[in-house]
Parts: structure tokens; sequence; C-alpha cells
């Protein structure tokens, strides 16, 4: 009995001794890190506040506010931590069709505009999109990044996996070369991180505003010289579920600030 | 005030300031040294001292740079900061902000978040009721950011 | 609409020096920077920030421009020029002596226009 508990315990050290992942915000500057832990100061924190004024307020055609159908934003710890993920259950349609998708938070939030709200979605990267996505995201704060298990997640991932390992653009670069082969290693000022999605929507230094993932994404094939794929393109949709996958575990941070 | 009367200040500054920051052994950029001139105003003592300029010395992304002034005074009605100028060597424009403080302020440490477009000086002016003035000049390291983004 | 943030505390002791905290959301677009396509981005900056004083509990303390309200104490003022960053953020301090209403002004280009007040009670 002694043994097998000697065993257990080695077995327990050992495999909690080194999680080899480290969220961005580790990787950056004292100041940087400063800026994100002190709520007074994270800039991310305006976007935020300005979510949760979006929250109760009455908008659309059916003028119905988020709190109406959810109550109070406080009761949404949890959700962030989920997406991408398939869709929340269609108002409008008899046919099933539109559970028949994986999302993201943004898509979530603009599906329930539209259907719950009747009013019309806003289009990538919109102030009041990320404003309310934050505003979500920051009740899941500390929370681990949880997937749900669904077929067709998993399916997303598969295929996010295989993008993330693919070379692109003209420098001929894939995900995984820089932000597997080389995180801690230097880009210029900058330290690589490994590009774990604790944070979204960010707000990042570079831009002076808070963005999604996709952008960020977006803003990555560029630097190597490919053709981004489109905002709300399933290539990006793929990438970011099994980016969340990659990151299951880790505890959200948003709003993240990143240089 | 035009190019004539301030030239001719700063040169009766230049001997108050003698160009060296005593912290870091800093020579002080003529720029800056005008900038804080007029700042004080022709006539007013202008020394180093008693003024902390808290900025790191290497800024990972120069849109957004934390600093820190505080002024050693007891912010009395008799005796406190009127005002804080903060320069800039070499951005597109030398000013930053001025802060004006009054007694009512306690203390007199102001934080704020700047932007640097590149490696350069910059100096903390710190006036006091009576017309004196305190400075304090610094030197940083910006780098560039890796994917400068649009 | 822009978004702006306030920390400081709610009740202090005569004679502390509380720290203030203000950030707003605003671009702060330098008037250098140009689009993808390059066409140059207008200068839109934020130029004024006060923080005033307004004596005083269970006032509505409703004018436009808190700092020439009769009894207002002006604080705190700042000057910004594009080198401050976007988002503005100011750090400041105020000894509590009375309790009253702490204004926060911010005024730029364009119009831009913002206000936030915050109570004090002071013991």
């Amino acid at each position: 009995m002694r043994l097998a508990l000697a065993i257990a315990a080695l077995v327990i050290a050992l495999t909690s001794a080194a999680e080899p992942r480290k969220s961005g915000i580790d990787y950056a500057s004292a100041a940087t890190q400063t800026l994100q832990k002190d709520d007074a100061q994270n800039p991310g924190m305006l976007w935020v506040k300005d979510g949760q004024a979006r929250w109760t307020e009455r908008t659309g055609a059916a003028n119905k506010a988020c709190a109406d159908c959810h109550g109070e934003i406080a009761k949404m710890r949890g959700v962030a931590v989920r997406y991408p993920a398939m869709a929340a259950p269609s108002a409008a349609t008899a046919s099933a069709t539109s559970t028949q998708r994986v999302i993201n938070l943004a898509q979530q939030i603009n599906q329930c505009r539209v259907e719950r709200q009747q009013a019309s979605a806003w289009p990538a990267e919109n102030a009041s999109l990320l404003g309310l996505e934050a505003a979500l995201a920051f009740e899941s704060r500390t929370l681990p990044i949880a997937p749900p298990v669904q077929p067709l997640l998993a399916a997303a991932q598969a295929r996010g996996e295989a993008l993330y390992r693919q070379r692109i653009g003209q420098m001929d670069l894939s995900c995984r070369d820089c932000h597997d082969g080389l995180a801690g290693k230097r880009l210029g000022g900058n330290i690589i991180p490994q590009g774990h999605p604790t944070g979204y929507p960010i707000y990042r230094l570079e831009w002076q505003a808070v963005g999604s993932l996709q952008r960020r994404l977006r803003g990555c094939m560029t630097a190597v010289r490919a053709e981004p794929y489109p905002y709300g393109s399933s290539e990006l949709l793929d990438l970011e579920a099994y980016l969340m996958k990659r990151a299951a575990g880790m505890p959200l941070e948003t709003p993240g600030v990143r240089p | 005030m035009n190019r004539r009367t301030l030239l001719g200040a700063s040169a009766a500054g230049t001997l108050l300031i003698a160009m060296r920051s005593l912290a870091a052994n800093i020579v002080v950029s003529p720029i800056l040294s005008e900038l804080a001139r007029a700042y004080a105003g022709p006539g007013a003592a202008l020394r180093e001292g008693r003024v902390k300029f808290d900025i790191t010395p290497l800024v990972e992304n120069g849109n957004s740079v934390p600093v820190e002034v505080t002024v050693d005074s007891p912010m009395t009605t008799a005796q406190h900061v009127t005002g804080i100028a903060i320069f800039n060597e070499k951005n597109p424009q030398n000013d930053v902000a001025v802060f004006e403080l009054t007694p009512l302020c306690g203390r007199a440490r102001v934080a704020t978040r700047i932007r640097l477009a590149t490696s350069q000086q910059l100096i903390a002016v710190a006036k006091m009721n009576d017309g004196s003035c305190w400075t304090h000049t610094v030197e940083v390291i910006v780098t560039t950011a890796s994917c400068v983004e649009e | 609409m822009a978004s702006a943030l306030i920390t400081m505390p709610k009740a202090a002791r005569a004679g502390d020096v509380i720290e203030v905290r203000a950030l707003v959301q605003h671009a702060m677009e330098t008037g250098y920077r140009r689009s993808s396509e390059g066409a140059l981005l207008p200068r839109d900056l934020i130029r004024r920030f006060t923080c005033s004083f307004v004596e005083g509990t269970g006032q509505s303390v409703s004018t436009s421009d808190g700092s020439s309200k009769p009894g207002s104490r002006l604080v705190f003022a700042a000057t910004l020029h594009a080198a401050v960053a976007a988002n503005p953020y100011f750090a400041f301090h105020f000894r509590a002596e009375r309790s009253g209403t702490l204004i926060f002004i911010w005024t730029g280009d364009n119009g831009f226009a913002h206000r936030e007040q915050v109570n004090l009670l002071v013991t």
C-alpha cells in the first residue's frame, strides 16, 4: 500500500512539475504585464465597460436587451471559455440547420442579435461587438479554457490543426514553425510567444485598440506575406477551434494586453 | 514668444542648466534645454533635482510607454508644485503633456502613458509656486515592433 | 460614445491623500498615420483634461462645465498633445478634506467632450 502511494505521489509530481504552455503575457515586458494586471489602467477595460452597458441596452425591432433573456451578465460566467462551439439552437428556422455549424463567440452574439433582437448583425471588428465579446469573456476571467466535446467541433479542430501546420506565404512559414519551434526566441524587439488565445479580445499595443483573434491571425498571415483568409471564413474558424483546443485548461485573461 | 527672444533666453538658461543630468550622466540635448527654458520663463531659476522621472530604459512598444513624475514637495499652499511639463527629443512634435497641479493634490506625483517614435531623451520640468523650476532628463531605447501593422 | 473609467476610493478620512486614476477611450489620432490605402488619417486628439472638486453631499452636480460652477475648485489639469498614448490614462492625487464630488472633463477635437463624476465621502 505504501509503495503504491509513493508511486502515485511520484507520478503526480512528475506530471504536474512542468506545464510547458505559457500565456503570451508571460513573454511580455514588465510594463505590459502591469498594464494587463491593473484594471484601473488596462485599456481593454474600457471595451469591457462599454460591453457591460450594451448588455442591458434595448435594441432592434424586438426592442430587447441581452439581459431580458439572459439576466445579469454575471450569469454568463463559463460561456466564453467554451467557444468556438456548435451554435445555439436557432429561433427562426424549423430546420435545425443553424445548429449544424461551429461558430465563435462574436458570431453567437450576432446570431442572437439578428434572430432574437431583430437587429442587424455587426460587421467584424465592430467596436460594439468587440465590447460585448470582451464583457462576456471578462465574466469568465480565470476560468480554464474548455472547448466542449462535439463531433462537428472535433472535425473543425482537426482541420485547424492541419492549417496550423501548413506552410504559407512568400516566407513559407507555418504557425508551428514559430510558435512551437521558436517560442521564447526573439523576433525584432519582441519575444515570440507560443500563440495561445488566452486573452481575447485583446488590447494590442500595436493596434492601440481591442481586436479579435481573427484580426491577429490575419495580421500574422500578412506578416509572412500570405493572402489572409477573410473575416468569418471557415479557415479562420477552424484555426480558432484548434488554437482553443491547444490552449485547453489554460486560464482566460480577458482583457489581455499584448505588444 | 518669438525665436529671437527664445534664443536669447536659452543662451542665459544654458549656464544655469549646465547641460548635465546628475542621475545618468546624460548630456541634455539642446532642444530639450530650450523647451525647458521656454516653459520656465526667462529669468526663472532652472536646476536639476527634486524631480524624479520614472520610465523604463528599454521600451518594448513605443505606442504605449508608462511614465511617472514625482516631485519632492509638501504641496501646501505656501509651498507646492504648480505644473509639470514633459518634452521629448525626437518625436515629430516635442510636446508631450503639461500638467497643472494645485495644493488640493496633496502629493506631486503624476503618471501617464506616452508615445515614443524612436530612442531619445525626455525631460520633465516641475514649476514651483515661487517660480523656480526643477528638471530631470532621461534617455530611453525604443525597440521597433517585429511586425508593424496597419 | 466614449467610455471612461475612474478608479478611486469612494470614502476617505479627512487629511488622507488618495490616488485618483482616470482612463478614457479615445484613439488619439496623431495626424501622422496613414490608412492601408495611403491616405493621411486626420489629427483627432483629446486636448484637455480637468478634475475639479465641488464640496457638499447630496448635490446634483449637473452643469456641463463643472469647472465654472460656483464653488468648484480645480484640483488637477492636463494639456495633451499627440505624444499622449491612445486611451489616455492619468494618475494623480487628491487630499481629502470634506465630502464632495470630483468632476472629470475631457475635451478635444471635433467637439469631443466627455464627463464623469464620482462622490467622495470624507469622515
